[in-house]
């Protein structure tokens, strides 16, 4: 279904002499189209330890580039036992021929070190092996030792983005509920972690029902809906203080599906009073509230395109639930979905291309995704349950809730390709769902 | 608010049970409550003027077709009858609970319980129920009874549920 081209284009690197424009030794590059082709072979050794305390350091932050890498589904990561050459040392030369003898086309090389603030440096090159050249300039990162992690990620960043030419994503946190308990009395708590499932912190107890988080666009708050009235009501919480408030509470109503606009401070989100469920609009800085819609049928699950100029929305006024597209600021709104079944949880994509959705059909779910008016309409899961896209902050990747069947049914958190390929899941030690992607950390 | 309503119901049987025989369950302590449960609850069930009455002899859920909140005749008789015991029990206050199966995203089946539940307020108000005394809740498909992944569950969890509370008078 996919194929990516490992193309070596003619480009000088700008530190690379000036030589024949058309050599083809230029960089290594992977361009990710529709289509499928072998990962690319990359040799990720351990980091060399330059202070007494490194080494485990220096082998675990590889192992997380190695992770992030092969995790993509575009790179395979040759294990240590098939390498030639040994890196003993940061500044000496690579043996290319020992690197090209086991096909690792790039490689990348680093440093570990304590300074003597305590701080973590963290230094690295990636070679392109065929070429036998650096690809991109080395790099220094300082950073905690706790935050070893991080460091690794941005390293893993710099390697995909080199190499892609795409945005990365392994630097970001993802916002979702961790559930535990039987499906009919189960606890749900608002929990944040690493894109890939480490370092998670709970930011609720679980004494109140939580659903479906929201990332502000800087990633430093959550939007969620809390039962802790005992009626769903909309909240915003700080991720670092834990301090949280109410922004809807009109008694009668039921608020939920929040989501923020692209400034930080508009948000989004679903009504229900008297049965009729609509789309309002709010600044949460003042508290004044707009409402957008106003039919008798079901408007929910508002997102914002990136440009805060449009919403698309989920609305069953033509019978059963489809997305429908109108002005942020409420208006006349365009249908966009007309295929068999049922649409909803419609989400913009951070490169506003596409609209990833949750599609109901002949008793399955799929995540899919279709350009915002509609076409293209691709489906890139099945299963009994799945649901909620939410993006990578490159537009590349959708992680999704999947719920498995019957009386042990159990909730899961994945990631699958906008192409399709390379459906994994995302290790969690609970039952885990309605996770909401950060944009790239700074 | 589940959690409150389902104390109030087992505070009433309590009490019932209390003036039975006050001296077994004068302590509040959650030992005694387990041990007169079913005491409390057999004492509940007669006494039509409880919350347990209401639950077990009434009936305080009715059923909805997939994706419908329109109220069936099965349905209508069930809530004529609850809005007769809420019209001579006025004491007592009610939260309409809406649900719906799993089938269905999180977020539209929050938005399709609250008109189940509104579909049973409306109707309770329309037999003569202060709409004072009533408020609606949805749970959407957070909060499954049966728990199978097959109609025969889905069938159950398409519900409204009448909990009574206590009244602001009581």
């Amino acid at each position: 279904m996919m194929r990516y081209l490992l193309t070596l284009f003619a480009v000088l690197a700008c530190w690379a002499l000036p030589v024949a424009a058309q050599d083809d030794d230029g960089p290594l590059r992977i361009e990710i189209t529709e289509g499928v082709i072998e990962p690319l072979p990359v040799a990720v050794p351990d980091f060399v330890a330059e202070s007494a305390d490194g080494a485990e350091m220096g082998r675990k932050i590889a192992e997380v580039i190695a992770a992030d890498l092969s995790g993509t589904g575009l790179f395979r990561t040759i294990s240590e036992e098939a390498f030639i050459s040994q890196i003993t040392s940061f500044a000496s030369p690579v043996q290319f021929s020992d690197w090209k003898a086991i096909n690792a086309q790039a490689l990348v090389t680093g440093a570990v070190s304590v300074d003597d603030t305590g701080k973590l440096v963290v230094r690295f090159r990636l070679f392109d092996v065929f070429a036998g050249e650096e690809l991109g300039k080395g790099l220094q990162l300082v950073g905690t030792q706790a935050g070893w992690r991080r460091i690794a990620h941005k390293v893993a960043d710099q390697v995909y983005s080199r190499i892609t030419g795409e945005d990365p994503y392994f630097d970001s946190r993802v916002v979702f509920v961790a559930e535990t308990g039987p499906k009919d009395k189960r606890r749900k708590r608002l929990a944040v972690m690493d894109y890939d499932g480490a370092n998670v912190q709970y930011l609720t107890d679980g004494t109140d029902i939580v659903l479906a988080p929201r990332f502000s666009p800087g990633g430093e708050r959550v939007l969620y809906t809390s039962y802790e009235t005992g009626f769903p009501r909309i909240y915003v919480m700080d991720v670092g203080s834990v301090q949280r408030r109410v922004l809807e509470s009109q008694e009668g109503t039921m608020s939920f599906a929040p989501r923020f606009g692209p400034d930080g401070r508009t948000v989004v989100y679903s009504l229900a009073r008297g049965g009729n469920t609509d789309i309002y609009r709010m600044d949460i800085e003042t508290g004044a509230t707009t409402r957008l819609t106003s039919a008798p049928s079901i408007e929910t699950a508002p997102s914002f395109s990136p440009d805060g100029g449009r919403l698309v929305f989920e609305s069953d006024r033509s019978g059963s639930p489809q997305l429908y597209v109108m002005p942020a600021r409420g208006g006349e709104a365009e249908r966009i979905s007309f295929g068999q079944g049922r649409y909803g949880t419609p989400v913009w994509s951070p490169r506003g291309d596409l609209i990833a959705f949750t599609k109901q059909s002949k008793g399955r779910f799929h995540i899919g995704v279709m350009r915002t008016d509609g076409s293209e309409e691709r489906l890139l899961t099945a299963s009994f349950l799945d649901e909620g896209p939410t993006w990578s902050p490159n537009g590349r990747v959708i992680m999704f809730t999947r719920e498995t069947q019957g009386a042990q049914g159990q909730a899961g958190l994945y990631t699958v390709d906008i192409t399709g390929r390379n459906l994994r899941q995302v290790p969690t030690d609970t039952g885990a769902s309605d996770p909401s992607w950060s944009p790239l950390l700074d | 608010m589940t959690y409150l309503s389902k104390t109030m119901i087992l505070c009433a049987g309590l009490a019932l049970a209390a003036c039975a025989g006050p001296d077994r369950f004068g302590g509040p302590g959650a030992g005694g409550g387990a041990l007169g449960g079913a005491d409390a609850s057999a004492a509940a069930t007669r006494d039509p003027a409880s919350p347990l009455y209401f639950e077990e002899a009434v009936g305080d859920r009715v059923f909805f077709a997939v994706d419908q909140s329109s109220l069936s005749p099965e349905a209508k008789a069930t809530l004529d009858a609850q809005a007769e015991w809420l019209m001579t029990n006025s004491d007592y206050d009610a939260v309409i609970e809406g649900h719906a199966d799993e089938q269905g995203t999180r977020e539209y089946n929050l938005a399709l319980g609250a008109r189940r539940a509104n579909a049973v307020q409306e109707y309770l108000q329309s037999r003569g129920v202060a709409g004072s005394r009533l408020k609606v809740v949805s749970y959407g498909k957070e909060r499954p009874v049966e728990i199978c992944s097959n109609e025969s569950c889905y069938a159950k969890n398409r519900r409204a549920v009448t909990v009574i509370s206590a009244g602001p008078m009581s």
